[in-house]
């Protein structure tokens, strides 16, 4: 079990470093193109050479020849790590040119390929994902927040305002997710600045989202306003604040915390299913949604698997949620009830 | 039958409800259709404002909302402008398709995770039971639009089965039965994903609750009377660990229908998601306020299909046990 635990901790905090340090792990900068190497393969690691073993890997670069690309072998060049590189910022604040491997000039390293502009698919999921990942943890933040302060208040003072509230959530619950999302989306601007579209699905996504935290989050709070505690503090004089902050909310945490660990991931895919579809993060910018709409034409689908990186590191990230909500839900909510 | 009436009332309001919602929405909305217009120079301010008032886009949100009201009754759920025709038509032409598609998924969910969590639970801790359990925990951890992408990048590079559209260009000449057979064939594919996504989530919880129900002392007695495994299993087991999957079948219709927007997305059904799509990216909004309502009714329907099957499968709904909580 304790082995379990820590490697699902391991997973989750690598997983994050990465996404976070995306400039310093991505070799290239995910923006930049290279006209002249569409839709290359990945770049292979290679060890061995025509005269002995190295023990440091090499690669080799692409030429494009008349039937697709292939490995021009007169010019090694050895992979570098902690080199220099392009200049990118780290954390979004710090200048910095070092990245984790990269290879000399002229040759590129494209661990998963290249898209239809030429730019290194790897680099891409990346800083994708920073956005993706990003977008599903503010959303999830944002409908717990609004869920459960709603949930709270309506399981606390009950009658009417129960009955309001939870007639709301059974509105917004009546909808299918997607084409609520969709009908919500139409409503909004279509072409914005990069920044402000990230906020506005943020914000989208977290308040269509609210609805089902706040009916789990209202059913524990009902048996938890008649705990002896409460009601002690009651008698003790604590205001209605007091109580929800102090005595009912902790009650709640653990769900909130599975919850957490439920739709980050569904949020990250309502972000990816917006995307995809053209209504969300635009280009240049990456996000795992625009990265998989290219393939949205049969021949790219086709023709060039390694684009499916980003579902790939979906797959990745949805499943190291999911188990976190699982060991989340044995350890927190068996104990509290 | 109050129970029914309840019902039937709390979907009219809930109907209402969302409706009065989406116009709020619209409200939000800064553009609107004739925003590209308004870039073209050939076109004047004039004209657009004639057209504004035309479609009655001028107008206050209470008149707006009266005059969709009006035309809901009549059938008609407002005015596409792209499209220059009443919505209602337009939608219904598309939402057969998905109807088609979301009813196929629904059978085929069911066909394939009622057996499945049935047996998985009988046989808990077996080999198939850890099987059937890894694999619909990945599934119901995989966003769909993954689960579509892979799928559809399978057939296509080994052309398993046609995809897009619903039927060939050339169907003019064919038969009715080769017609058929052709949309067959197209749909296969979308329903897989679909029954992929959704029967992972229904066997979870049918598995749990065949579970609880084989510990009750009933089961143990129907055993003690020497009752067979099978008749055990679906006669006397299933009917009690359905009620709490049949309550999720609103749920589950829930997902399928935003399952098949996507999926009609990627695999070029023609149903109702590339229609929305489009009056998203158009900015046609009583198009996409007609498809919102429409997926409100489908549900409001499920649903009341949902209490139907509890009504006739849990005997405490009838007598009125139930409402006392």
């Amino acid at each position: 079990m304790r082995a379990k635990t820590a490697s699902l901790i391991v997973a989750l905090v690598g997983l994050h470093l990465t996404l976070l340090l995306a400039g310093f792990v991505a070799p290239c900068d995910p923006g930049a193109q290279d006209r002249d190497l569409p839709y290359a393969p990945p770049t292979r690691l290679h060890f061995v050479d025509a005269s002995s073993w190295h023990l440091r890997p090499f690669v080799y670069r692409w030429s494009a020849g008349p039937d697709g690309y292939f490995e021009n072998k007169r010019q090694s060049f050895p992979v570098h790590f902690l080199t220099g590189g392009p200049a990118y910022k780290l954390l979004g604040i710090f200048e910095a040119k070092w990245h984790l491997f990269g290879v000399d000039e002229p040759a590129r390293i494209a661990l998963l390929g290249t898209d239809g502009f030429g730019r290194d698919e790897f680099s891409r999921v990346l800083s994708g994902g920073q956005i993706s990942v990003a977008a599903g943890i503010a959303a999830t933040l944002l409908a717990l927040l609004a869920g459960s302060i709603f949930g709270i208040v309506a399981g606390y003072y009950g009658r009417l305002t129960d009955e309001s509230l939870m007639g709301a959530t059974e509105l917004f619950l009546s909808l299918p997710w997607l084409y609520f999302l969709l009908g919500v989306r139409a409503f909004l601007p279509l072409h914005l600045s990069p920044a402000r579209t990230f906020l506005l699905l943020t914000c989208v996504i977290g308040l269509i989202g609210w609805a089902r935290p706040a009916r789990l989050v209202r059913g524990i709070v009902l048996s938890a306003r008649s705990r002896n505690y409460v009601l002690a503090a009651r008698s003790f004089g604590g205001s209605d604040v007091y109580l929800m902050w102090r005595h009912i909310l902790p009650e709640v945490l653990g769900l909130l915390l599975t919850q957490a660990a439920l739709l980050v991931p569904r949020y990250i895919a309502a972000e990816v299913t917006l995307s995809f579809f053209g209504l969300g993060v635009n280009e240049p910018v990456a996000s795992w949604g625009n990265m998989l709409s290219t393939l949205q034409q049969y021949s790219v689908l086709v023709s060039y698997a390694w684009l499916l990186a980003p579902a790939a590191a979906m797959v990745v990230t949805s499943v190291i949620y999911s188990i976190l909500a699982d060991t989340l839900h044995s350890r927190l909510e068996f104990r509290s009830t | 039958m109050s129970y029914l009436g309840r019902r039937l009332i709390r979907a009219a309001f809930l109907l209402v409800g969302v409706s009065i919602l989406c116009f709020l929405f619209t409200e939000m909305a800064p553009g609107s259709f004739f925003d590209e217009m308004r870039l073209n120079p050939q076109i004047s301010p004039e004209t657009i404002s004639s057209l504004r008032s035309r479609y009655g886009l001028d107008q206050s949100l209470v008149v707006r909302y009266g005059r969709w009201l009006r035309s809901a009754l009549h059938a008609d759920f407002g005015y596409s402008i792209a499209y220059n025709a009443p919505v209602a038509p337009l939608l219904w032409s598309r939402a057969k398709n998905t109807l088609l598609l979301a009813t196929t998924g629904m059978l085929l969910t069911w066909l394939v995770s009622i057996p499945l969590g049935v047996w998985a639970a009988a046989r808990s801790g077996r080999m198939l039971d850890k099987s059937v359990r890894v694999a619909s925990s990945l599934l119901v951890s995989i966003p769909e639009v993954v689960i579509a992408v892979a799928l559809l990048a399978i057939v296509v590079r080994w052309r398993v089965l046609p995809v897009g559209g619903m039927t060939s260009m050339d169907d003019e000449g064919l038969s009715q039965w080769a017609r058929l057979q052709e949309i067959a064939s197209r749909m296969l594919l979308p329903t897989i994903i679909l029954t992929l996504g959704e029967s992972a989530i229904i066997v979870r919880h049918l598995r749990a609750s065949v579970l609880e129900v084989l510990d009750t002392p009933f089961v143990q007695a129907a055993r003690g009377l020497g009752i067979g495994r099978m008749r055990l299993l679906f006669r006397h087991v299933l009917p009690v660990a359905a009620s709490p999957a049949i309550s999720l079948l609103g749920f589950s219709l829930a997902g399928l229908l935003s399952g098949s927007l996507l999926v009609e997305v990627i695999c070029g059904w023609p149903g109702l998601g590339p229609l929305i799509l489009d009056a998203t990216l158009s900015r046609d909004f009583y198009l996409v306020i007609g498809g919102i309502m429409l997926s409100a009714l489908f549900m409001v329907g499920g649903n009341l299909v949902a209490d139907i099957m509890l009504l006739a499968c849990d005997p405490r709904i009838r007598t009125g046990a139930l409402d006392a909580r």
